[in-house]
């Protein structure tokens, strides 16, 4: 998806990856500076905004007691959860109509419409991680939260869960600019998978069916990933990585699909 | 070398079809230059997009063998809250350029002073222009894209848009589209008329602008307020 004005002559690729960097970074300066300003605390909001919703949402988990039974400390199950939940919700939520508000952008002719969607996956994604590690390292230091028992597998939690955030974010990115009805529909429906999305409960914690429905979401392997490498084997885990994988890959050919067809469709 | 090939532009509308856009090709080199007169509505805007990439033609190619400009003095990829010189840092790092030795230009062009350092929110239609026009210049381009009812201003402005363009840049080949056939007549060395959703060539500038002039006697343009 990308343009030189090289004599017709298909460009190097090296020389696309060059002009692909130095579109996204201006286009991230550009939407940090937007968002954030630079007053107050500036670019720290990024991560700031995330860790107030999940500080908030361990304060209420905490206070009604929902992992009550479990070996698992209220803080971390909240902060494992919520963290996971700005993961797929957050990327996707800020692409939506996101081509349309940017379109202006199309007349420099090496910003793409993709550009505009990963500067936003990648803000995203990146405030979330933040969050969670920020919030972990203070709950860890204070003793609220224990240390993780794989960081690996964490990690690779994390990484599933930043793929599937992405690949949804394309789809509806690209999605939107097809039809604003993408955009109603993706709110109510990004409400109401919140709670099915394995943020609030552990997948053992259900009935046996009900299991094998909600491990029909792919962001629920991810967080069960995610947990027990957090928590090490003091919780019963229920994941496919092979499932999970094969649901964001035909998510990312799809949404990669929608985005480009989405740019060949941009009018004014 | 600048070339359009059978390019087409089809919008949907809620009646239907509509062919803005019909078979346009022409070809335009380094250094040469090309004005196309239309109507309101003829066109023309479309065409400008089309060139500079920001929207896909329907059918046809166009390929692009030179640095091809955005529109003119284009403010609308502003984003208001950023500073007049975040936009120029923006611009620049969206085309691979060191912003820091084209300040001292974009100061002077734009006669902003301090609101250079402020949000273009507060700026007033004027600077927004100036400010738009000096960010074109700042950046290299081969071919630059005039939407002739895109640089208003007053005249001080036009004469130094003149100055920048017209002297400085005289090696540059340049599109200008205008409904005002007479600055066809002032700029360009050859002129074609966007008509019914075609562009019919003509071998002089002159015989573009009395085609023109005929047919707006024809049907004449509603008067702009």
């Amino acid at each position: 998806m990308m343009n030189t004005d090289l004599f017709n002559s298909e460009p190097a690729l090296l020389k696309c990856l060059a002009i692909q960097r130095r579109v996204l970074h201006a286009l991230l300066m550009r939407e940090v500076i937007t968002r954030f300003g630079r007053d107050n605390l500036g670019v720290l909001w990024l991560i700031g905004e995330p860790m107030i919703f999940t500080l908030g949402v361990a304060t209420l988990w905490s206070a009604a007691g929902l992992a009550h039974g479990s070996a698992i400390p209220i803080v971390a199950f909240a902060v494992t959860g919520y963290s996971s939940v700005l993961m797929w919700r957050n990327a996707a939520s800020r692409c939506s109509m996101a081509i349309e508000q940017n379109k202006n952008l199309l007349f420099h002719r090496n910003v793409q419409v993709v550009d505009v969607l990963l500067t936003r996956i990648v803000l995203e994604i990146g405030g979330a991680t933040g969050s969670f590690i920020v919030l972990s390292l203070f709950f860890i230091f204070i003793g609220w939260m224990p240390m993780p028992v794989d960081l690996l597998q964490v990690l690779f939690g994390w990484v599933m869960l930043a793929w599937f955030g992405a690949s949804l974010a394309l789809l509806i990115g690209g999605g939107t600019a097809f039809s604003p009805i993408v955009e109603r529909l993706w709110h109510p429906t990004a409400y109401l998978l919140f709670p099915m999305s394995g943020a609030a409960f552990m997948v053992e914690w259900l009935p046996v069916k009900l299991q094998q429905v909600v491990l029909l979401l792919p962001m629920v392997h991810g967080v069960e990933i995610l947990r027990e490498g957090y928590f090490g084997n003091v919780v019963l885990t229920h994941y496919d990585v092979g499932y999970m994988a094969a649901c964001c890959l035909m998510l990312s050919l799809g949404g990669l699909y929608v985005v480009r067809e989405a740019g060949r469709r941009v009018e004014f | 070398m600048l070339s359009l090939e059978n390019v087409s532009k089809v919008y949907s509308t809620r009646q239907g079809p509509r062919t803005v856009l019909d078979n346009v090709s022409f070809q335009l080199g380094r250094g040469r230059n090309l004005g196309i007169l239309g109507r309101n509505g003829a066109g023309k805007s479309t065409l400008i997009r089309l060139i500079s990439g920001a929207e896909r033609p329907t059918a046809g190619r166009i390929r692009r063998g030179m640095r091809v400009s955005w529109p003119l003095a284009f403010g609308g990829a502003f984003q208001t809250h950023l500073t007049g010189l975040d936009n120029l840092k923006f611009v620049c790092r969206v085309y691979g350029v060191d912003y820091k030795p084209l300040v001292a230009f974009v100061e002077e062009f734009t006669e902003l002073g301090i609101y250079l350092r402020e949000p273009v929110l507060h700026y007033s239609n004027g600077m927004m222009t100036r400010l738009a026009f000096a960010l074109s210049m700042a950046i290299e381009f081969d071919c630059f894209l005039i939407d002739e009812a895109m640089v208003v201003g007053d005249v001080r402005f036009h004469e130094r848009c003149h100055v920048e363009l017209f002297h400085k840049r005289k090696d540059r080949a340049f599109i200008l589209v205008t409904h005002e056939a007479h600055v066809i007549k002032l700029y360009c060395e050859n002129a074609c008329v966007l008509h019914e959703g075609r562009l019919l060539p003509f071998p002089s500038v002159d015989a573009a602008y009395d085609f023109y002039q005929a047919t707006m006697a024809e049907r004449p343009e509603e008067v702009e307020l």
